[in-house]
């Protein structure tokens, strides 16, 4: 992980904490209180701005909201309730609140993610939330998923070249039948990677048990600077609503 | 750093649900510090073979020995932290999110823990050339490093016996250069599976040619490799204009 900020030294499991808190009190926040909204906006910008991964960066990971905000667009559409008219075409008005809230809960849970990710390489996330005392099993699943996701989609991609080495163009959705039936043999191959790598650790001792490499704790200070952040966003919220 | 001798009798093995035998009485001996390399067309058996010397596959019929220790499901823990076992493919072998945890995972399994691990880690990459990779994402790594810090995974063991399976396969000759440097600077037994005829010739004063799930030769590499019928017979065939009497 390039790049070394305040958040990049703050422990991992109370940035990991942080994250799952502020995202849950936002996702608690009722769609109309958009001054809360505002005031969380800053506070996520303000969180961003001290990883100093820069503007673009930022925007272009932020861009896995996409689909969401496909969805979102749709809803004033088909929504149905009161109406209201924009240039002519019927938009619900309801509709367009669930639009707002999918997408400033999705931008600011987004937001907040990548404050996280950007500043906490996998293997400290993954011993903080072991030492969160989430499963070690649970740990291990995460890890192998993140460590053979790249495996996984450079075999997909050496099956798609060889396909097209053999005059299929999968250019369009719906050519994509021989790529989905290669998504069998995909599976298998997983499976026996699967295998593998067990055997792999057998051969090296494993029992059953993950070991724990790092020890190092956060300290009583990380966490009640890292936890300003939830209980800021708490009291906005009470505000909001009180 | 010790070493141990491999002793393995009359081995015979079949995968389940099979009609062939992968091993029809596979036998060898290997000195403690010897290095062998062992030969043999693909399907011959190698695989499965090496598979037995650290109880991945359990014996059917036959005797498996390291040192004085018979491979069998109650000597599990000790045989496995005596072998050092590297597998084919690096990425079975790399299966953590960094290449400390990776060379860490071994170790940590036996109980190291804390700062005597790391010190452990850090001093075992340095052995292998991999200085300063520990927090590298091992898929990340170039294949001679991928391998390289495979064979640090087993190394951080402290084994007696290492257990190589086509250790330059897919490596550039940069990349196989470092392999062979590393591999004869280390001490233990070694078994070096492989289909790179010059590399046997380089590393292994001693191979033996495996056909069949049977050990079908056994000799000094350079007098296998200057049987041009033997070879020929096995499907092992050396570079085109590579003359093994004149190394
Ligand atoms: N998991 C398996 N299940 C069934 N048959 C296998 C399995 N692995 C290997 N074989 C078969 O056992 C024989 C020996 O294979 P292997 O030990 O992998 O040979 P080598 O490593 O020399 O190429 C081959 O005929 C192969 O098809
Ligand atoms: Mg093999």
């Amino acid at each position: 992980m390039p790049g070394d900020s305040r958040m990049h030294r703050l422990s991992p499991e109370a940035k990991l904490v942080a994250v799952v808190a502020v995202v849950v009190v936002i996702a608690m926040t009722p769609r109309r209180e958009t001054v809360a909204f505002a005031l969380y906006a800053l506070g996520a910008w303000a969180i961003i701005a001290t990883t100093k991964i820069g503007l673009l960066t930022y925007l272009k990971r932020l861009s896995v909201i996409i689909p969401f905000v496909m969805f979102a667009l749709i809803v004033p559409f088909i929504g149905g309730g009161e109406s209201v008219y924009v240039l002519g075409v019927s938009l619900s008005v309801d509709g367009l609140w669930a639009t707002w809230n999918i997408l400033a809960k999705a931008g600011l849970g987004a937001t907040m993610s990548i404050a996280l990710s950007a500043t906490t390489p996998v293997p400290e996330l993954l011993h903080g939330m072991t030492r969160l005392k989430v499963p070690r099993l649970l740990v291990a699943i995460i890890a192998f998923m993140l460590r053979y996701i790249d495996v996984l989609v450079e075999q997909l991609g050496r099956m798609r070249r060889s396909m097209v080495a053999r005059g299929h163009d999968p250019r369009w959705l719906w050519q994509v039948k021989p790529i989905a039936s290669s998504a069998g043999a995909l599976f298998v191959r997983s499976y026996e990677r699967g295998e593998r790598v067990h055997q792999a650790m057998l051969a090296r001792g494993y029992t059953g048990v993950m070991p724990t490499v790092s020890e190092q704790r956060a300290s009583t200070k990380e966490w009640l600077a890292v936890l300003l952040c939830p209980f800021g966003a708490a009291l906005v919220l009470t505000v909001a609503v009180v | 750093m010790s070493a141990s001798s491999i002793s393995v009798r009359e081995l015979g093995f079949r995968y389940p649900g099979e009609h062939h035998d992968a091993l029809r009485g596979l036998s060898i001996d290997v000195n403690a510090g010897e290095r062998v390399a062992v030969l043999g067309p693909n399907g011959s058996g190698k695989t499965t073979f090496v598979m037995h010397l650290n109880g991945l596959l359990a014996t059917q019929s036959g005797e498996v020995r390291i040192g004085d220790t018979p491979v069998v499901e109650s000597n599990l823990v000790e045989i496995r932290r005596r072998i050092g076992a590297v597998f084919q493919d690096a990425d079975d072998q790399l299966f953590m999110s960094s290449v400390r945890e990776d060379v860490a995972f071994g170790p940590a399994n036996l109980g190291v823990s804390g700062a005597e691990l790391y010190e452990l880690v850090e001093r075992t990459l340095e052995q292998v050339g991999a200085a300063g990779y520990g927090d590298r994402n091992p898929h990340h790594l170039s294949g001679g490093e991928k391998r390289r810090v495979a064979i640090a995974t087993v190394l951080s063991m402290d084994p007696d016996v290492l257990i190589l399976d086509e250790p330059t396969s897919g490596l550039d000759p940069a990349g196989r250069r470092e392999l062979i440097d590393l591999l004869s600077s280390l001490t233990q037994t070694q078994l070096i599976v492989t289909h790179d005829l010059p590399l046997a010739l380089q590393l292994c004063d001693r191979s033996v040619i495996v056909s069949d799930g049977r050990v079908v030769a056994d000799g000094p590499t350079p007098e296998l490799l200057a049987n041009v019928d033997l070879l020929a017979e096995h499907r092992l065939e050396l570079p085109l204009g590579f003359d093994p009497s004149r190394l």
